[in-house]
């Protein structure tokens, strides 16, 4: 459970985050979202306890970030951006070394490390040197760490960076398998990333906080007409389509995009709040157009957060 | 307590995993091999020469004549060689930015910094330690009075500690190793010579600057003089540093 209070970094008198207010409950995956500078890294290096912020504060699990410090930082794993490790070490030697630090009881040391490199795969190169690994296997190493001693929030800053797509897949569904028993707070600017993986989302720009929701609410509360494509076959009557549908109550604008090779595409922009789909589809048949396909168009993560980010600026 | 032994572990570690900790020792003692066997030679010459002169060899003994000569010259040579081992201390992890990672484990900025203070120490003192075959030599074949010589060291130990403790100061400012192995390395230099300028200043200011001076403090050491004021000297310059260092990991907190 973390808990954002007021949150706010000046950087001399750059904004890094200001006013932040959000929680984080226990289980949830939540994605930090924005362009670069937006604030991501900064408020998660204040959560960790990296940056002290200029003004408010946050508890992570009961635990205030300023005066309990030791306490939140035995909570949290984290992985930072450009994912730093120390190349000249071998993985198996890094993380106990790191288990060390983290206080893992020296009993369970070696059992520890031995979970966490079953868990990131890592079996086959635990023995070799950092420095020689591939970028993945270095991810893998690096969340590795932050999994290490089992703590119950995760904060992982553009985990997939740099990767190639296979990798991302994989990293993703280590993060996936992760979520459930812990908390988790991940950011990136790879969208459908966010939308795979996490149950919540928070929009940051320019160090504010524009929305948080789940990405299907944002979807919907972000519709401001909805849009139903539709697919003709080209015959006389289609001809008559344009007309047809905007005579059908409720619509807002009829627009024929294409038509090409016996296919007709048409838009059809309607009210968010009512689905017009069956009203279309059943005017069209009774009027022998043939109607080859009829789907509504959902807003990706990407329009809605240019949406936002635009919004905010104007 | 098991945090800084980490620590302590990953850098001595590192020193002696990479070339670091072989080629300072080595070349170290190299150094102060050959100082011992020109300074020894230059003995033996001398005695061979009061052997013939009798008046000559009114103030001839191994501490004046081999020990102190000895222990100047390898005071010199670790004001070049203990930068090369401090330098990386810190300012390679934030270089690398593993020090933000470092820092948000639950670990004290003052274990981080005593476990590399630690590290860097254990390599001089096997440095250190090396150089002991000179005097051990002595030992065999004369019989030198093994009061000074201990005292001696002790002396060159506690300027180990202090420039050691102002390498780390300097490794913690920048992220650059050369910057902080050049900055240390004059620093340290400084300190060691600025009793030079107490002959030519007013007689207030020169007893100031002999009470800075490194070197200063060390003659009475390398006389077999163990001095409550010496070594409070170089105990109070080593803290110093390293309450610096740790002031310097908390600005790196509020101001990055």
């Amino acid at each position: 459970m973390i808990q954002v209070e007021n949150l706010t970094k000046y950087y001399g008198l750059t904004v890094g985050a200001r006013n932040l207010n959000f929680t984080v409950d226990n289980g949830e995956v939540l994605g930090f979202l924005g362009p670069n500078g937006a604030g991501k890294t900064t408020t998660m290096k204040m959560l960790t306890c990296y940056l002290p912020p200029t003004s408010g504060t946050a508890k992570v699990n009961g635990f205030d970030i300023i005066e309990r410090p030791m306490e939140v930082r035995k909570r949290i794993g984290y992985l930072p951006e450009k994912n730093p490790l120390y190349q000249e070490m071998a993985v198996d030697g890094y993380l106990e070394f790191v288990g060390e630090l983290k206080g893992v009881p020296r009993g369970s040391l070696r059992s520890e490390v031995d979970r966490v490199v079953e868990r990131c795969g890592l079996g086959t190169v635990s023995r070799r040197t950092i420095g020689k690994l591939s970028k993945g296997f270095q991810q893998r190493v690096g969340i590795a760490q932050a999994i290490l001693n089992d703590p119950e929030i995760l904060i992982l800053d553009e985990p997939t960076l740099g990767l190639d797509p296979k990798q991302i897949i994989d990293i993703r569904q280590l993060i996936k398998n992760l979520g459930g028993d812990k908390t988790v707070i991940l950011s990136s600017h790879i969208l459908p990333e966010v939308s795979q993986v996490c149950n919540r989302v928070i929009i940051i720009n320019h160090g504010e906080l524009v929305a948080v929701d789940t990405p299907g609410n944002l979807r919907s509360r972000l519709k401001k007409s909805a849009v139903i494509r539709l697919k003709l076959r080209d015959s006389e009557e289609s001809n008559r389509a344009a007309e047809t549908l905007g005579a059908v109550e409720g619509v807002v604008m009829v627009r024929v995009d294409s038509s090409a090779g016996g296919v007709m595409n048409l838009t059809v922009e309607c009210p968010p709040e009512r689905d017009l789909r069956e009203e279309i589809a059943r005017t069209l048949v009774e009027r022998r157009i043939p109607l080859l396909e009829i789907y509504t168009e959902e807003l990706s993560l990407e329009d809605i957060f240019l949406q936002l980010v635009t919004e905010e600026v104007s | 307590m098991r945090r800084l032994a980490a620590i302590y572990r990953k850098e001595l570690q590192y020193y002696f995993q990479s070339a670091t900790a072989y080629v300072v020792i080595g070349l170290f003692t190299l150094l102060s091999g050959y100082f011992f066997y020109s300074i020894f030679r230059y003995y033996n010459y001398l005695s061979y020469q009061a052997s013939r002169e009798p008046y000559l060899g009114a103030g001839l003994n191994l501490i004046d004549g081999v020990m102190r000569p000895l222990l100047g010259n390898v005071g010199i040579v670790l004001l070049f060689t203990l930068p090369l081992i401090t330098m990386r201390l810190l300012a390679e992890e934030r270089k690398q930015g593993t020090f933000e990672l470092l820092l948000t484990y639950p670990v004290s900025d003052l274990e981080a910094i005593m476990g590399k203070y630690l590290a860097a120490l254990t390599v001089f003192g096997v440095m250190l330690g090396a150089t002991l075959v000179g005097p051990g030599l002595l030992a065999v074949y004369a019989k030198p009075e093994p009061g000074p010589i201990l005292a001696g060291y002790l002396g060159l130990f506690l300027i180990g500690c202090t420039f050691i403790a102002l390498g780390v100061f300097f490794s913690s400012l920048t992220s650059s190793q050369v910057v902080a192995g050049v900055a240390t390395f004059g620093v340290a230099l400084l300190m060691f010579v600025i009793g030079w300028a107490s002959a030519f200043v007013g007689p207030t200011l020169a007893k100031v600057l002999a009470q800075f001076s490194l070197l200063d403090h060390f003659d009475s050491f390398s006389k077999g003089l163990i001095n409550s004021q010496d070594i409070t000297y170089y105990v109070f310059l080593t803290v110093f540093f390293l309450f610096l260092t740790l002031r310097s990991l908390e600005s790196t907190h509020w101001r990055s």
